[in-house]
């Protein structure tokens, strides 16, 4: 039997073994090849369209021959700042601001219960009910909920089965939020938005309580909290990193949106449809570019607030 | 005076008949304690009684019930039968909060959203004490664990021991009077970990409160607490001073977890003609001998044959063969002349066999 060196596998075994042993002695390379594409992909396609939308939207549009002015002007954001606009913007994001507290609101009870109570199967099954929506067509759920919120639709049903009509006619004959019916009103649009978006809000707060320890919120009762002030003092501190992160989700995927609001709600518009609606029908890419940098704006000063206020200290 | 004394006699009050009696109130009491879950069995009637200002060990393997007979004391439980008592009222039911017990938890616990300094000040903070009045409690207790430079500091920043002191503070902060530790030494090095055992011991001493201690380490139990429980499969099996537990240990299970010990079983005693009946005999008490008889009283001597040496620094551990059975003592490391196979003498005096009940 011949003896065996010192080394295993000498010499390096075909041109895998070779790739390995670079990789080994230069792992800046394989760092390199690792992280290069996706620099790129987010470089320049991700970065680089948001520059290129930027850059458009200090452009102007020709009113007469409807053609591109490529020269800096603040004109198209004059424009945007026309009451007719602004009103767009302001509806979109107060509407977006409800749609994250209302969310945050609702998941918060869910994600404590998965992340602090349910084992095992149990745990899966919130998973899946939790995901579950994800899976279908968002196109099939926005219309679905057309129709559950329609007229003759199953809530109107059961609501008239329960008695509670008058209630639902007292809200649907609000002004600003009321409307003929529950799918041509804002709040067939809330409750639309707020169910497409829960997702987003349940997890990243369930991953932020995850993190939180047993001990930690017996600490707090041990050290004479009563459980009103463990939760907010402890557990929403804690939960907060979370909250942010799902209110990042569901904030701007509502500026975003331009299908929702137009299947169910009011005929008036959200950013999203009057960014589709400048870019397609009215060729006005720089008023489509000056809309879309609103939600960027908004989201900024909102992380910047969100910084300010310490919500990123557990981090 | 008098008086008094005639009315507590009166009053039906146990802890104050106690008390007239001459006797202390217990800090903690636990009578016929049990935490079932299911069908495990974590704490199993337990009794327990606690005197003020005492340095309470609770020793036991894992698993064995003592951290959740420390979490019933604390609240985090609630007992499946028996009653608790602190400082003689009953507190089936009260929560955590409501209990003037603080909790060192073995991974500390510290809220990694607020510095040191906050940390140390929660309890006053939920008391609703001033933010002036708070900190200058805390700080008090940060120069107590003499961390007075870190108050600024994040939990993060801190090492294993300077978390474990801050844990302490937070804990001594409301000033209760049990202060209960769950294997507070658990997570830090062995150097470490004996210099924080002196100075425990000592702030207990300083402080004069109850201090109730969970561990594994039998050496830590031994040489901090003045009485020491030791727990297997949800029992208390032997409640004494750290001597009691150790040179008079009652059950086989006491002796082979405090220290190791050699059993002598009535079987093995009929052989080697020791008085009848289960013994404990600590190793360090057996002697080797070249003489095969002694013309003293009261020791026994026995042939046996070395199966095993193993060296272990200060000392080595022998293991002889004596008919049949094991026995097992330590030799200076500088004994050099034993070789396994080798025939030698042992002896040991019969005072130092202690007999056990199971």
């Amino acid at each position: 039997m011949a003896q065996r060196g010192v080394l295993m596998n000498q010499p390096a075994d075909g041109i895998l073994g070779r790739v390995s042993d670079l990789f080994f002695r230069k792992p800046g390379l394989l760092l390199l090849i690792l992280l290069g594409p996706p620099l790129i992909w987010i470089g320049v396609v991700y970065v680089g369209s948001l520059v290129a939308l930027l850059v458009q939207s200090f452009y102007s549009i020709d009113e007469f021959s409807g053609r591109i002015v490529r020269e800096f002007t603040l004109k198209t954001y004059a424009e945007l700042l026309r009451p007719s606009n602004l009103d767009i913007v302001l509806r979109t994001v107060l509407m977006a601001a409800s749609v994250t507290v209302v969310s945050a609101l609702i998941a918060f009870p869910i994600a404590y219960y998965a992340a602090r109570f349910a084992r095992g199967w149990v745990k899966g099954l919130f998973f899946i009910a939790v995901m579950l929506p994800l899976w279908s067509s968002y196109l099939v759920r926005v219309y679905a909920w057309k129709l559950i919120l329609a007229n003759e639709g199953v809530l109107n049903w059961t609501v008239e089965k329960v008695g509670l009509t008058p209630l639902v006619d007292a809200l649907l004959s609000m002004p600003v939020i009321g409307g003929p019916s529950l799918s041509f009103s804002y709040i067939g649009t809330f409750l639309v938005f707020v169910y497409l978006w829960l997702p987003f809000m349940i997890l990243p707060i369930q991953a932020a309580l995850e993190r939180v320890p047993a001990s930690m919120l017996e600490a707090s009762g041990d050290l004479g909290a009563r459980p009103g002030q463990t939760f907010r003092k402890v557990i929403f501190p804690l939960a907060l990193p979370g909250i942010v992160a799902g209110s990042i989700f569901t904030f701007s995927l509502t500026l975003g949106d331009y299908i929702a609001p137009q299947i169910v709600g009011s005929s008036r518009l959200f950013i999203g449809q009057a960014v589709y609606m400048h870019q397609g029908t009215a060729g006005n890419l720089p008023m489509a570019a000056a809309f879309s940098m609103v939600p960027i704006v908004v989201m900024a000063i909102y992380l910047w607030i969100a910084k300010r206020m310490g919500a990123f200290n557990a981090l | 005076m008098a008086t008094t004394v005639r009315e507590t006699m009166y009053d039906t009050e146990g802890s104050q008949v106690n008390e007239a009696a001459g006797q202390k109130t217990s800090a903690v009491e636990l009578a016929g304690i049990s935490r079932h879950f299911g069908k495990v069995k974590a704490v199993d009637s337990v009794d327990l009684s606690i005197p003020e200002g005492e340095f309470f060990g609770m020793l036991g393997p894992s698993g064995s019930g003592k951290t959740t007979c420390l979490r019933l004391i604390a609240g985090f439980e609630q007992p499946t039968a028996g009653h608790l008592k602190i400082f003689g009222q009953t507190v089936d039911g009260v929560p955590p909060y409501r209990r003037a017990v603080n909790t060192v938890f073995q991974d500390y616990a510290l809220f990694p959203h607020m510095n040191v300094i906050d940390n140390v000040a929660y309890a006053l903070t939920v008391r609703g004490v001033g933010r002036k009045e708070r900190h200058q409690q805390a700080m008090e207790m940060l120069e107590l664990v003499r961390l007075e430079e870190f108050a600024r500091r994040q939990p993060a920043q801190l090492s294993g021991g300077q978390r474990q002191r801050v844990a302490l503070a937070r804990a001594l902060v409301g000033k209760p009077r049990v202060l209960l530790l769950d294997e507070p030494l658990g997570a830090l090095d062995l150097k470490l970990r004996e210099q924080m055992q002196v100075e425990l011991k000592t702030l207990q001493r300083e402080l004069g409160i109850t201090f109730v201690f969970v561990t594994h380490d039998q050496g830590e139990a031994l040489s901090m607490s003045d009485r020491v429980a030791v727990f297997s499969e949800g029992r208390v099996v032997q409640v004494g001073t750290p001597e009691d537990i150790y040179e008079r240990p009652e059950h086989r299970f006491v002796a082979d977890f405090v220290g190791s010990s050699n059993i002598l079983e009535p079987a093995f005693c009929q052989r080697i003609g020791a008085p009848e009946g289960l013994w404990s005999l600590r190793p360090e008490k057996i002697q080797l001998t070249d003489q095969s008889v002694t013309r003293e009283n009261n020791v026994l001597t026995v042939s046996a044959e070395v199966s095993h040496m193993q060296y272990q620094g200060a000392v080595r551990r022998c293991v002889l063969s004596v008919a049949g059975h094991s026995l097992s003592l330590s030799v200076p490391s500088n004994v050099e002349s034993l070789v396994v196979g080798q025939t030698v003498y042992a002896r040991w005096n019969l005072d130092d066999m202690h007999r056990m009940v199971s």
